[in-house]
């Protein structure tokens, strides 16, 4: 059996999913026999090189980076999973939904307690950087996804069920203890 | 005079007295009909219709219909888990429930109702309304985000004279659950406390303290709710 393709990718996240993604342990071992790895933090690859079986994001759309980055793995992806809170529903960073964008970058950037050293009093505006959107949005609000695993971050146990269940075809098995939202 | 009547939950006979309601026969017979709204001790109102039964084919609340001899009820079938689930789905979508960053997480009724039904994500449109936090009070923070309106505050935290310290306030859209200020500055820690236990998500918040209990330890962690009825 050839391995299926793997890429992942953290949006606004805080790589915390990722981090659970390690924390599968010495799985992981198993984890290279089975998969290989694209596009993705781990191994550093910029753009998708070949079409990918499973895509991974972490995190939600809080910029037009993300959006763009997101739509990207949904081209090259054949299979979507929303890893996490954030991707899911948009997590700590959708806290800021229910301010206007305006308030939210004076406070940051000229009112916060913490801006002492903006002395020109710059909110950062260089064209290099991505637009922020007027909230974060969960990533199934901007493309289709197929597979939602909530946690926060989401068990590693739920995350090697999830993907050994997708790898190899079998049903998967949801114990209680790995379905949480924190 | 012959005190009881039989009925079937599921095809479980159900041995209840008479005048109890279907919710109190079922928990007495170890029956678990999931509730949100409902709480011992106070009058049934049929709010949140998550203990929604069929009885007889026609779907009823529970709560507050009297169990009578004969009646075939289901529960437990998949097509009232997904009515369940819909319902708890429309309240994480209405409200901002961001359970990371939530101290009651764990012990939260709404969420381990959540888990139950196994919600990976709500089948409807996240709305994030804008609301505020009162922390006014020098005992407890009301979080309208997570504010659910089942009234439980309003009905079981009063004074010795009987008065409320919860209240509605507004209505429609804008119906929110608020403190009364001049009662909230003489609250003790002890009704403080109960305030925030009797609260079924994590609205209302005893301050100067939070996040006591690790993961893992919690009342939701381990057992899916209503394992102490149906065990």
């Amino acid at each position: 059996m050839s391995k299926k393709i793997i890429a992942t990718a953290s949006l606004a996240g805080c790589f915390g999913c990722h981090m659970s993604i390690l924390d599968i342990d010495d799985r992981i071992i198993d984890l290279v026999e089975l998969v290989e790895f694209n596009k993705s933090p781990v191994d550093d690859i910029k753009k998708f090189t070949k079409h990918v079986d499973i895509g991974i994001i972490e995190g939600g759309c809080c910029n037009s980076e993300n959006v763009e980055n997101l739509k990207y793995f949904r081209e090259n992806c054949d299979i979507l999973i929303s890893l996490g809170e954030c991707a899911i529903m948009g997590g700590l960073p959708a806290l800021r939904n229910g301010i206007p964008i305006k308030e939210c970058l004076n406070e940051a950037y000229l009112d916060g307690p913490t801006v002492g050293l903006n002395t020109e009093k710059i909110v950062p505006n260089d064209p290099e950087l991505p637009m922020i959107l007027d909230r974060v949005y969960p990533c199934h609000e901007v493309v289709k996804v197929d597979y939602y695993l909530p946690g926060c971050p989401p068990r590693a146990d739920l995350i090697w069920d999830a993907l050994v269940a997708l790898l190899t075809g079998s049903e998967m098995d949801l114990p209680y203890e790995v379905i949480k939202f924190d | 005079m012959n005190n009881t009547i039989k009925f079937k939950i599921d095809a479980k006979e159900i041995v209840a007295e008479k005048g109890k309601t279907v919710l109190e026969a079922a928990r007495d017979n170890g029956v678990y009909i999931p509730t949100l709204c409902n709480f011992p001790g106070v009058p049934p109102k049929g709010g949140c219709r998550m203990c929604t039964i069929k009885i007889n084919n026609r779907f009823m609340t529970s709560c507050t219909t009297p169990a009578a001899a004969g009646m075939e009820i289901e529960s437990n079938t998949s097509e009232i888990s997904n009515l369940r689930k819909g319902i708890v789905e429309l309240l994480f979508v209405s409200g901002n429930h961001f359970c990371p960053s939530c101290e009651k997480s764990g012990n939260c009724e709404l969420q381990a109702l959540a888990y139950k039904y196994q919600m990976m994500v709500p089948k409807y449109p996240y709305s994030f309304p804008q609301k505020d936090i009162d922390a006014s009070s020098p005992k407890l923070i009301k979080d309208q985000n997570r504010c659910v309106l089942c009234q439980r505050c309003m009905k079981t935290i009063k004074t010795d004279k009987g008065e409320r310290y919860f209240s509605f306030s507004k209505r429609g859209s804008e119906l929110e659950v608020i403190m009364d200020p001049t009662l909230c500055e003489s609250m003790t820690d002890e009704v403080a406390q109960l305030a925030m236990d009797n609260c079924p998500v994590g609205s209302i918040l005893k301050k100067d303290i939070g996040f006591v209990e690790p993961i893992g330890t919690r009342k939701y962690d381990k057992e899916p709710i209503g394992t102490d009825i149906d065990g």
